[in-house]
C-alpha cells in the first residue's frame, strides 16, 4: 500500500530518476515509450527512465537527454544508482510500454513501440541485468510506479486496471 | 543546440494554418450536426513534450482521440480529440444514439471515427488548398486511452530534435459548450520549412 507520508516523484517523458527508500518513481501516459525500471533490493534503491526511442544514433541535437533513448538511458541510470549506493551486480530490471497505439502498418516511425522493447532488452543484457517481469506491447497506455522499498512495479491502464509485476 | 527556432511572423502564419483548418473542419462539424459550432483563436506554438497534454487534463486524462497520419508533402500527425463525455453527447445527436456510461460498441466508436475522418479531411483539404502542396491522411484509427499515451505518438518525429514540439491546435465547441474537442496537428519537423516556402515566408 502507499500511503500519503510517502513521497511520490514524478519522473516526465525522457527523464529519469533514481532514490533510496521509502518513496515511489512514478511515470504517466506511456505508449509507445517505456517505462524501464531497475532496483538494488539489497540497498533498497530504485531507479526509473521514461524511454522515448530506440538508439541515439538519430539524435540531432547533442545536447539530448540521455532518458530519451534506450541505448543511454541504461548506462546513465545505472551510474545514477550507482552514485546513491547501489550495487550493479544487485539490479534487476523491471519493465512495460512500448505499445503499439494505432494501427498504421506504413510508417516505420509507428511501430516504435516494439523497436523500444527490443532494444531495451539488448542493452539490459548488454549491461547483464535480469529482466524479471514486463507488461509490454499491445495497444493502449499505462502508467507505472517503482514502490522503492520492497520493488514492486504497479502498472495501471485504462483498458486492463491494475497490475503488479 | 539543435531546439528549433522560430520567430514570431512565422509562428502567425502557422497560426493562420490552423485557424483555415480548423475553421474549415468546424463548418463541417456545423453542417452534420446541423447547429452552429463556435471555435477559439487557434495557437501555434513550441510545446515541450512533457506539458503537451496540459489543456486536455494532463497525462492520465482519458480522451478519445481520432488519429490520422498525413502523408505527402507536409508529413505530420493529426489528432482529432474528444473528452468521454463531448463524444456520448455528439454521438446521441448526431445519429440519437443513446450511449451508456459504460464502454463505446463498436458502432459507436466506428461512428466517431468516421466523424474525425470528415473533420480531419475538411481541415486538411482547406490546408492543402492555402499552401498548394500536396497532403493526404492515411485512414484514421481511433483510441480510447491516456492523453499522454496518445500523444507522444504524435511527438517522436520531434524526438532527435530535441524536447519540445510544434503543435497548432484550436477548441471548438457547440451549444453552450455542451460537445467540446480539439485539434491537434503535429507537423513533422521537416515540413515546418516546407509551409514557409510555399507561402513565400522568409526564413529566420
Amino acid at each position: 500500500m502507499i500511503t500519503d507520508d510517502i513521497p511520490i516523484i514524478k519522473v516526465g517523458m525522457a527523464d529519469m530518476n533514481a532514490i533510496q527508500a521509502p518513496g515511489v518513481l512514478k511515470t504517466s501516459g506511456l505508449g509507445s515509450c517505456i517505462g524501464l525500471s531497475l532496483y538494488d533490493p539489497v540497498n533498497k534503491i530504485g531507479g526509473l527512465a521514461h524511454i522515448m526511442l530506440p538508439s541515439s544514433d538519430i539524435a540531432r541535437d547533442q545536447s539530448y537527454h540521455l532518458a530519451k533513448f534506450a541505448d543511454t538511458a541504461i548506462p546513465a541510470l545505472i551510474e545514477q544508482m550507482e552514485r546513491l549506493g547501489a550495487r550493479k551486480s544487485c539490479l534487476q530490471a523491471k519493465m512495460a510500454g512500448g505499445a503499439q497505439m494505432f494501427v498504421l502498418a506504413s510508417s516505420e516511425m509507428m511501430r516504435i513501440g516494439p523497436r523500444n522493447i527490443e532494444r531495451c532488452k539488448e542493452m539490459l543484457s548488454e549491461y547483464t541485468i535480469p529482466l524479471i517481469a514486463e507488461d509490454t506491447g499491445g495497444n493502449y497506455g499505462r502508467t507505472v510506479e517503482l514502490n522503492c522499498s520492497n520493488g514492486v512495479f504497479v502498472i495501471r491502464s485504462v483498458q486492463n486496471g491494475v497490475k503488479q509485476i | 543546440m539543435g531546439q528549433f527556432q522560430i520567430a514570431d511572423y512565422q509562428m502567425d502564419v502557422l497560426k493562420e494554418i490552423g485557424n483555415i483548418g480548423a475553421g474549415h473542419a468546424a463548418t463541417a462539424l456545423s453542417k452534420l450536426l446541423d447547429k452552429p459550432v463556435d471555435m477559439k483563436v487557434p495557437s501555434a506554438r513550441l510545446v515541450p513534450f512533457d506539458q503537451i497534454t496540459e489543456s486536455l487534463g494532463g497525462e492520465e486524462q482519458v480522451v478519445i482521440a481520432v488519429f490520422l497520419r498525413v502523408t505527402g508533402e507536409v508529413p505530420g500527425n493529426m489528432f482529432f480529440i474528444f473528452t468521454l463525455e463531448s463524444s456520448r453527447k455528439l454521438l446521441n445527436r448526431l445519429i440519437g444514439m443513446d450511449i451508456g456510461a459504460e464502454g463505446f460498441t463498436e458502432l459507436e466508436m466506428s461512428a466517431l471515427s468516421e466523424i474525425g475522418n470528415i473533420l480531419a479531411g475538411s481541415y486538411l483539404t482547406s490546408l492543402s488548398d492555402f499552401i498548394h502542396l500536396n497532403l493526404q491522411p492515411t485512414v484514421p484509427s481511433l483510441a480510447i486511452d491516456m492523453a499522454g499515451a496518445i500523444l507522444s505518438y504524435g511527438m517522436l518525429q520531434y524526438g532527435p530534435m530535441g524536447d519540445q514540439a510544434l503543435l497548432i491546435d484550436t477548441t471548438f465547441m457547440e451549444g453552450n459548450d455542451e460537445v467540446e474537442g480539439y485539434f491537434f496537428l503535429i507537423p513533422d519537423p521537416e515540413s515546418i520549412e516546407r509551409i514557409f516556402h510555399a507561402l513565400g515566408v522568409p526564413p529566420l
